[in-house]
């Protein structure tokens, strides 16, 4: 870590991402998020800025298997996880099936909200694997164990990703067959 | 080498970008990175109205990374324009607050957005006006309203139809302004080389951006390339041009390096568009029966002082119903706000909310069923041209609809459904939206390798266009969707159309059919046979455009909800939206129920959740983000479906089909409002229908 | 953005150490709200100092049943551990309807108490606002205060505390364990929050680099048939127009004990002592719940766009004592 005292000028770091498995050396800004990082110095587009302010989703990557929003991560405090973004999902270049079944159901218009939805998903499905309740689940309190997930608890799920298209019952549909 | 007899058109192909998309490649605007690049970050003004006296840029020029600061007292200079939007940085006049006073260029975006909030400012502010009022004695009535259309209209004498009129209704209703918000913010990378300027933008029209950004440097339209292909949605909100696209090339052409400016969310709000709000009167006059003799619909709506921007807000009610006697109109006042634009379906996205409401008003009035009330009134011509419909099917989408909603036996009596702690109730609106079709250009080529390239600067927003032209080439070369390469997004392609105004598959796809057809039969002439160099066609549709014959060209549909409203919090939510809509030939059932569905959910959105707050005090619009600014999640969206009714229209363009990416969010907003008063007995006139307007 | 040293700490003593040396240090957790006000120019720290690495991301059993909860937990470990969702549902339920999956896998327990109001001007600095620059004024009390407070507020500030979270500690009066300069101490929930006054600029009544290291739940044994309420604008991933939080305890159709509190309604997550006091002992009717509500929003100062909020949380209130009998 770089230390310092307060001055106008930009303090950095020099930091060993890993990010789909790969370390990258890079000299970051402490200013710098990893949405920042991995679109403007690693040249990984696929997340994406739509809105810069943890409002949107658009920039949701999986920190340690976690979704995450890269938007509000800065980059100096994830040197030292795994980094997984869209660009990682497929393997050997055969699609994740969560890619594939956006294609098929059509859950996407524009694709700028895509990509996000898509590591979203793949984090939420993890989450519910581990048996993590939510919002519209009825009784909490329960052991729940791996969840079955319908249609209500996919939606409320998959809310902290927007889609200005309405590409929503596209995506339901899509990560609902992956998910049963 | 050709499969003949196989028709694409009309099947479910995949989007052909999907892959692309899902994997993170496809590349939008702010992605591209030229060599030598540096960051723009603009400055927006803080006051609503007034003058900047002095701009102070000593500092920020000392701020580690920044290479220039540029402000009307240093920026190169711009031909004049006819949109006084785009003469940025050329006054120092501010006509509404966030309007680009300035922009910082530096090397690393975090210095030049850092450097940015230290630019000294000092204004001369004025006071300011900002709120729009229907009796603000600056109404004027405009020249003619969007696009080119007649201001006011009227036949016979509506006041005196109205005043004799056994049942009648007169009401108010409101719109509040609304941000188009695509997720992708607008973003351009400027990069001039030698004469020539480049620019990578996300736009819906990229030959029609470099006419504009053209002129402004002084440069013939050639000589600027606008680059595009993968554009985050739009919905109206990149077909003009916007300031930040020449404060990109204007900072570039002042440092000399390539320049990437991105809006941000929050700045979206103030330069780059956004839906009037509007206040419209809706008075009908019907016999008992609920057969209509008059109607009037007159709007009131808001432009800035530098452009003017009329919605076209009534012009659905000169076509939806019979009427003898009807009068429609439209008012503007010009305000120190910033410059309303497009967004998905202007003009009848909001009239049809009033109209739409008013029909449901006059069947409680009459005693009579919505569907029915709409039917009996449905006009065998245009009734203001008297001109013949091309098509128009409305009646067989209420009907279609009833049946596939269960609307057969509703109770019309209101508030009197519950479920649990809801009240629940059902509502029904049409829905409609006009046919262009606007000349472009394309070519055809055929490959050496037995493959064909077509080429055509159209743009896809999301609405699948680059999987339909495949489709159309496919069919037309006679050959599969496989054997098609379409390019698109580059103005150095065959010039086309805007996406906009729902008429990019009518009027690309015109032009795509005209080339190949001219290639298939040179290739004919030729036995077949290929050139080593391939073998090019190019078409032009001006002329076929301008001689298609004379018909009242429209879509229809009929959109029908069910709601539930929470009796202790008055929270409403869409439990169900149904559509059903005849909008000719549907060429991909995949990509075209996503445009339904899409516009439908962007109409659910307007009915409960959009409305940008204009702060008098400051005169911005205050709730400028996506917290604030609520668009669906989605577990807002619960059950939409959308279907269509055939139709076989030989008077629209070679493929037979009409626009379909506005048409789904017209009538919406009315059908859900229609449905909270069927569920509550209140009856909301302004939108949003936010709970504090029904918790009790 | 102004630059700015990161450091991250191991203990909470050594975290404390760190920030105290400095004048303008600021604790990172999750950074869900403070890289957004940094990046807003809200705040400006000159270091940050990451705490989400020293010791504290754990659910431990206290002696007696109640919980301690690390400050460093992510808000989605906290809602998903079995013995928050049985002891205490209204916790997981307000935590889960906060926000969206991402930042609940962000956002910590220290910085969830400790998150700043989102009304509009409070975020715009080309804006007065007295809580992010004291004395420049309140332009929410005659501009949009749709969504802002009707209870407690004052002449220089009427916002809100955003957290869902909170609402539930207060319910359930929660022991905030502190690392202080002077060392650890501990702070009441109700009582971490504050009034605006005519000081709306201190959100809590922590001290410079005071370091929340734990928050204790108690044994509450009725709280197992408690819930949480929220009602909001969209369905799902955004703020509380007005929120409750109760647990009640009943016996032969009386309230023999009962936990509430409101969010969305004041400065501080407010506990409804006065309609607690009112209800126990008190047949658990509707009639009754709907008097206890009264009381309580007697105090109710609603400004002019925001008194629809009175009858919203009356009627919340009421329901959710009245869901909290029928699940008897």
């Amino acid at each position: 870590m770089t230390q310092g005292d307060a001055a106008p000028a930009r303090i950095t770091a020099d930091l060993r991402l890993s990010v789909n498995g790969r370390r990258h050396p890079v000299t970051v800004d402490n200013r710098e998020t990893l949405l920042d990082t991995l679109r403007e110095r690693l040249d990984l587009t696929g997340s994406k800025k739509g809105c810069d302010h943890g409002q949107c989703g658009a920039c949701t990557v999986l920190v340690d298997g976690r979704r995450v929003k890269s938007c509000l991560t800065l980059t100096v405090t994830v040197d030292d996880r795994d980094i997984t973004t869209v660009e990682g999902l497929a393997k050997d270049g055969i699609p994740h099936p969560l890619q594939e079944a956006f294609i098929e159901y059509d859950a996407l218009q524009c694709g700028y909200c895509t990509p996000g939805q898509l590591c979203s998903a793949v984090g939420m499905l993890a989450e519910a694997a581990d048996g993590w309740p939510s919002a519209v689940t009825p009784d909490i309190g329960a052991e729940l164990g791996p969840m079955k997930l319908d249609d209500d608890e996919i939606r409320e799920r998959m809310s902290g990703n927007l889609c200005r298209c309405g590409a929503y019952p596209g995506i339901v549909a899509a990560i609902g067959e992956v998910a049963r | 080498m050709t499969t003949t007899g196989t028709r694409y058109v009309g099947t479910a192909l995949d989007r052909v970008d999907a892959l692309q998309k899902v994997t993170g490649r496809a590349r939008y605007a702010y992605e591209n990175n030229p060599r030598d690049l540096v960051y723009a970050y603009p400055v927006q003004s803080t006051i609503a109205r007034g003058e900047i006296i002095h701009v102070g840029v000593d500092g920020v020029l000392k701020q580690p990374g920044v290479i220039a600061a540029i402000w009307h007292g240093n920026a190169p200079r711009l031909a004049p324009s006819d949109d006084a939007e785009l003469a940025v940085l050329q006054s120092r006049r501010v006509a509404y607050r966030g309007q680009y006073i300035a922009v910082v260029v530096a090397e690393t975006y975090e210095d030049a957005r850092e450097a940015a909030g230290l630019l000294q400012i000092e204004y001369a502010a004025e006071e300011h006006d900002v709120e729009l009022l229907a009796g603000h004695p600056r109404m004027y009535r405009p020249e003619h309203v969007n696009p080119n259309l007649p201001t006011d209209l009227q036949q016979g004498d509506p006041d005196a139809a109205l005043a004799a009129a056994p049942v009648t209704v007169d009401a108010t209703y409101s719109t509040p302004a609304e941000h188009n918000n695509p997720m992708e913010p607008h973003a351009t990378v400027a990069v001039w080389d030698g004469d020539g300027l480049t620019l990578y933008d996300s736009t819906q029209g990229a030959s029609a951006l470099r006419m504009v950004v053209a002129p402004l440097f002084g440069m013939p339209p050639a000589q600027v390339r606008v680059i595009s292909p993968y554009v985050g949605g739009g919905f109206g909100a990149k077909g003009r041009a916007h300031p930040h696209v020449v404060l990109a090339a204007l900072a570039a052409k002042q440092v000399g390096r390539p320049v990437k400016l991105a809006v941000t969310r929050r700045q979206m709000f103030a330069v780059t568009g956004y839906r009037t709000p509007t206040i419209q009167r809706v008075r009908l006059g019907a016999e008992a029966d609920g057969r209509l003799v008059a109607i009037t619909h007159d709007a009131y709506e808001q432009s800035s002082t530098l452009s003017e921007f009329a919605e076209q807000s009534t012009v659905a009610t000169r076509i939806m119903y019979a009427a003898p006697h009807r009068r429609t109109t439209h008012r503007l006042v010009r305000l120190d706000v910033p410059t309303p634009s497009w967004m998905r379906a202007p003009g009848e996205a909001p009239g049809m909310f009033a109209l739409e409401s008013a029909m449901d008003e006059l069947a409680s009035a009459c005693g009579v069923d919505p569907v029915e009330l709409r039917i009996r009134n449905d006009p065998a011509v245009d009734p203001e041209t008297g001109m013949p419909f091309s098509s128009r099917n409305l009646v067989a989408c209420l009907r279609e609809g009833a049946l596939r909603f269960g609307w057969s036996g509703r109770d019309p009596e209101p508030g009197i459904r519950r479920r649990g702690r809801m009240l629940v109730g059902t509502g029904v609106a049409a829905s409609t939206y006009p046919v262009y079709r606007a000349a472009s250009m394309a070519s055809a080529r055929a490959e050496p390798d037995g493959g064909y390239t077509v080429r055509i600067a159209a743009a896809d927003i999301g609405t699948g266009a680059r999987t339909i032209l495949t489709q159309i080439a496919a069919d037309a070369l006679r050959t599969s969707p496989g054997m098609v390469e379409v390019e698109i997004g580059d103005s150095e392609l065959p010039r086309a159309s805007l996406a906009g105004g729902s008429m990019g598959s009518a009027s690309w796809g015109t032009a795509v059919v005209r080339a190949c057809e001219m290639l298939v039969e040179e290739l004919e002439r030729r036995g077949g046979v290929v050139p080593p160099t391939g073998l090019e066609s190019i078409a032009d549709t001006k002329q076929e455009i301008r001689d298609q014959a004379k018909f009242a060209r429209h879509a229809f549909g009929a959109q029908f909800a069910e709601v539930g409203v929470d009796v202790d919090s008055g929270e409403t939510r869409v439990l169900r939206l149904l559509g059903v809509f005849a909008a000719g030939r549907i060429l991909n059932p995949k990509t075209a129920r996503s445009q339904f569905v899409g516009g439908m959910t962007m109409g659910l959105s307007m009915a409960l959740l959009e409305e940008s707050i204009m702060d008098r005090e400051f005169g911005d619009y205050l709730n400028h983000d996506l917290a604030q600014y609520h668009i669906p999640a989605n577990a807002d969206i619960r059950d939409i479906q959308a279907y269509w009714v055939d139709e076989d229209d030989p008077h629209l363009n070679p493929m037979g089909s009409k626009g379909i990416g506005e048409i789904g969010i017209v009538g919406t907003a009315a059908a859900i409002a229609n449905a909270v008063h069927h569920a509550t007995g209140v009856r909301i006139r302004d939108l949003p229908i936010r709970l504090d307007k029904l918790v009790r | 953005m102004r630059p700015f040293s990161y450091e991250r700490a191991s203990t909470p003593r050594a975290a404390v150490d760190s920030a105290v040396a400095v004048a303008d240090a600021m604790y990172l957790g999750g950074g869900t709200n403070l890289v957004d006000l940094m990046r807003l120019g809200v705040v400006s720290p000159g270091t940050l100092v990451d705490v989400t690495r020293v010791a504290g991301d754990t659910v431990e059993e206290t002696p007696g049943g109640g919980l301690r909860v690390g400050a460093a937990v992510r808000n989605g470990d906290l809602a998903a551990h079995p013995l928050v969702r049985r002891r205490y549902p209204m916790l997981a339920q307000a935590v889960l309807s906060g926000a969206s999956g991402q930042i609940r896998n962000m956002a910590t327990v220290g910085g969830n108490l400790l998150q700043r109001t989102r009304c509009s001007y409070f975020q715009d600095v080309t804006k007065p606002c007295n809580k992010r620059s004291p004395g420049s004024g309140c332009p929410a009390r005659t501009g949009d205060h749709r969504n802002l407070a009707i209870l407690g507020h004052s002449d220089s500030c009427v916002a809100t505390h955003p957290s869902d979270m909170a609402v539930a500690l207060a319910a359930l009066g929660t022991v905030v364990h502190v690392e202080g300069r002077e060392g650890p101490k501990s702070v009441p929930m109700p009582g971490l929050h504050r009034l605006p006054g005519d000081r709306p600029d201190r959100d809590t009544v922590l001290e410079p680099g005071d370091l929340i290291t734990a928050v204790e739940l108690p044994a509450l044994p009725f709280a197992a048939r408690s819930r949480y309420r929220k009602v909001r604008d969209r369905a799902s991933f955004s703020f509380a127009v007005v929120s409750v939080a109760a647990a009640l305890e009943v016996s032969d159709g009386v309230v023999r004990d009962c936990r509430i509190a409101l969010g969305a309604v004041a400065h501080v997550p407010w506990r409804a002592e006065a309609a607690e006091a009112a209800l126990r002992g008190a047949p658990a009717t509707e009639a009754e719940f709907a008097r206890a509500a009264d009381i309580e929003l007697a105090r109710a100062r609603p400004l002019p766009l925001n008194g629809f909020k009175v009858p919203l949380a009356r009627n919340v209130l009421i329901r959710v004592l009245a869901d909290l009998v029928e699940m008897r």
